[in-house]
């Protein structure tokens, strides 16, 4: 089921786009930032997925690199934008894999409602932390590129650079690792978790490390957005936040790395067009689209790339 | 020592009000095993409810004081109204599938209710006090509290002890535990597990409009209501034991007192401190205070 991805078929995919994106209006460079952002969150679920894992609490790691990102932008008045992504990826994962020890644990519901009481607990303190801005959250100051400071129109194309670079090599990445022993243990835990550490795989130590994985690309996914947006606020870590980026995966489906950024651009067309066009019906519009694609296609809009190809 | 009183009496009234809005969530998984993200939707639909009936109550000036029992009635109807369709019709034939992509599905549900009470009632608050200032004030060694509150944990205990009486002494609260411990055996000695389900659903989603009835007079209602009350549900629930009547009793008055001891002498932890008794319970008990033991797949 799971498509392998060269790295030519990757930059044919993303060539055209790096190619238009100076001549793209605003309003879609921003709409494809995020969408990667979201992807990356959406390529960590999907690992989860892959071991039948799903974590309502993926906006933790989410916040956790918008603040790092914010905190040492805004107090420490440092701005590369490069180091500022490394950090927090460092930052999520070290708490992702301080965490990682309990969650390892869990299965099922407990996974998911245990991620989402952690994500809470994080809104909790940032909701009334004053010196942060309590729920207003606060701005993030214009971000350098290797010392460079872009100039106000090149600020989203530059950004969204930086984004596809960081979306490349982490597809790179996970791809190669889903197609590692490790990766393929994933399957297997789904499948049957006895079995599969009495073929002498270890389940926790698997599922610990796809969490660590997982946070880190919430992580980079959180300060990416949060450069994108200028603006951070602890909605970031609320359990809707989380609850958009099941949906993506769910919507882009676990066949291959590029299923989650596919729903992720899919959700992105649809709360661009659905937000501005009805705000009280979007939800409505969402909802319904998860129920329909879980019914109808079980394995997410990716599914049917394949179908196609079959027909052929 | 008068404070520490405030704190134990706002710690009950918040336990209540917990138990009421969670309750319904336990019922729904002990007897299903289904995580219904939508319950947060059914109290907001509760709490819409309330203030139309509220509203139009005292507006032909209809007797005050049965206009908590109109609230009562209302809010099992909205239940039973809305929730018996979406098992018959939606969740019936997911039963096959995985508990965590029933729980997406009931999210799916969860977000539709949402905007579908926002397009019925609009996007503007809601201010029905008079229920709640109907009852004024009570005295209560050297503070004042309102006397509403007191039906609230009246209510709870209420709606507690009738769960637990039909459950232990009626015929169809034995069919129902049988139901709980083998689907499939149950069917096989006749009972009809449709017909619970179909009921046990309905009766799910009225606790929570229930819950959200008898909040409204106390709150001003808004789009969003049902998305914080989901969350502290399911912390409340877990932490009691998915399933569990007393888990919920008793994860309830924890997080009741501990929440109010927290506003009155640490208000920065307010929010935080719900879902840190939630982690740290099933850091120790994995599956919540009072769990059922589960065989494993082999």
């Amino acid at each position: 089921m799971t498509q392998q991805i060269s790295l030519k078929k990757l930059t044919l995919l993303a060539l055209p786009l790096l190619v238009a994106s100076p001549w793209m209006p605003q309003w879609m460079l921003f709409m494809v930032t995020i969408a990667m952002a979201n992807g990356l969150v959406g390529l960590g679920l999907m690992l989860f997925l892959r071991a039948g894992l799903v974590s309502f609490g993926q906006a933790l790691y989410f916040c956790v690199g918008a603040y790092t990102t914010g905190l040492i932008s805004h107090f420490f008045k440092f701005n590369e934008v490069l180091i500022l992504l490394l950090l927090s990826a460092l930052a999520s994962g070290v708490l992702a894999f301080a965490l990682g020890f309990l969650l390892a644990k869990y299965r099922a519901i407990f996974f998911g409602l245990l991620s989402l009481a952690f994500s809470m607990i994080l809104y909790g303190l940032l909701a009334k932390s004053e010196a942060l801005g309590s729920t207003d959250g606060f701005n993030i100051p214009a971000v350098t590129l290797l010392g460079w400071l872009p100039p106000s129109d090149l600020v989203r194309v530059s950004i969204l650079w930086v984004a596809f670079i960081t979306v490349g090599i982490c597809l790179i990445f996970i791809n190669g690792l889903i197609r590692s022993p490790r990766g393929l243990l994933l399957t297997a835990i789904r499948d049957n978790e006895i079995r599969t550490e009495y073929m002498g795989g270890s389940a926790r130590k698997t599922i610990h490390l796809i969490y660590v994985i997982a946070g880190v690309l919430a992580g980079l996914g959180g300060a990416i957005a949060a450069i994108a947006v200028g603006h951070i606020d602890p909605t970031m870590a609320f359990w809707t936040t989380s609850g958009e980026f099941i949906f993506i995966t769910i919507l882009g489906g676990i066949g291959s790395v590029l299923a989650p950024f596919l729903g992720a651009l899919v959700f992105g067309v649809i709360h661009t067009l659905a937000f501005s066009n009805s705000p009280n019906t979007w939800q409505l519009l969402i909802g319904s689209t998860l129920i329909f694609v879980i019914l109808l296609l079980p394995d997410g809009l990716w599914s049917l790339t394949s179908k196609f190809k079959r027909v052929k | 020592m008068d404070q520490l009183l405030v704190v134990l009496v706002d710690g009950i009234n918040y336990a209540a009000w917990l138990f009421l809005s969670a309750v319904g969530l336990t019922l729904i998984y002990g007897v299903m095993k289904i995580v219904n993200v939508a319950h947060g939707s059914f109290y907001s639909l509760g709490a819409y409810v309330s203030a139309t009936v509220v509203g139009l109550w005292f507006r032909y000036g209809f007797d005050p004081y049965l206009s908590y029992l109109a609230l009562f009635i209302a809010a099992l109807l909205a239940g039973f109204v809305v929730g018996p369709p979406i098992e018959r019709f939606l969740l019936r034939y997911q039963y096959d599938k995985d508990e965590v992509v029933i729980l997406l599905i009931t999210y799916g549900l969860f977000l539709i209710l949402e905007d579908v009470i926002k397009l019925i009632w609009g996007v503007d608050p809601y201010f029905v006090s008079e229920p709640y200032e109907l009852l004024g004030n009570f005295e209560f060694a050297s503070m004042t509290y309102p006397s509403y509150y007191i039906l609230m944990v009246v209510l709870a205990l209420l709606v507690g002890l009738t769960l637990m009486f039909v459950l232990k002494k009626t015929q169809f609260g034995r069919m129902l535990i049988s139901v709980i411990h083998d689907r499939e055996i149950s069917s096989a000695m006749g009972i009809n597990v449709g017909k619970i389900f179909i009921l046990t659903f309905g009766a799910g989603c009225s606790l929570a409009a229930l819950a959200g009835a008898f909040t409204a007079p106390t709150i001003s209602v808004t789009p969003g209501l049902g998305v914080e009350v989901i969350v502290l549900s399911f912390a409340v629930v877990v932490t009691g034991g998915l399933g569990s009547m007393a888990g919920v009793a008793l994860a309830s008055i924890i997080m009741g007192l501990v929440r109010a001891f927290c506003i009155h002498f640490a208000p920065e932890l307010e929010l935080f401190v719900i879902f840190s008794v939630m982690a740290l319970v099933l850091s120790f008990r994995p599956r919540g205070l009072f769990s059922l033991a589960e065989s494993r797949k082999i």
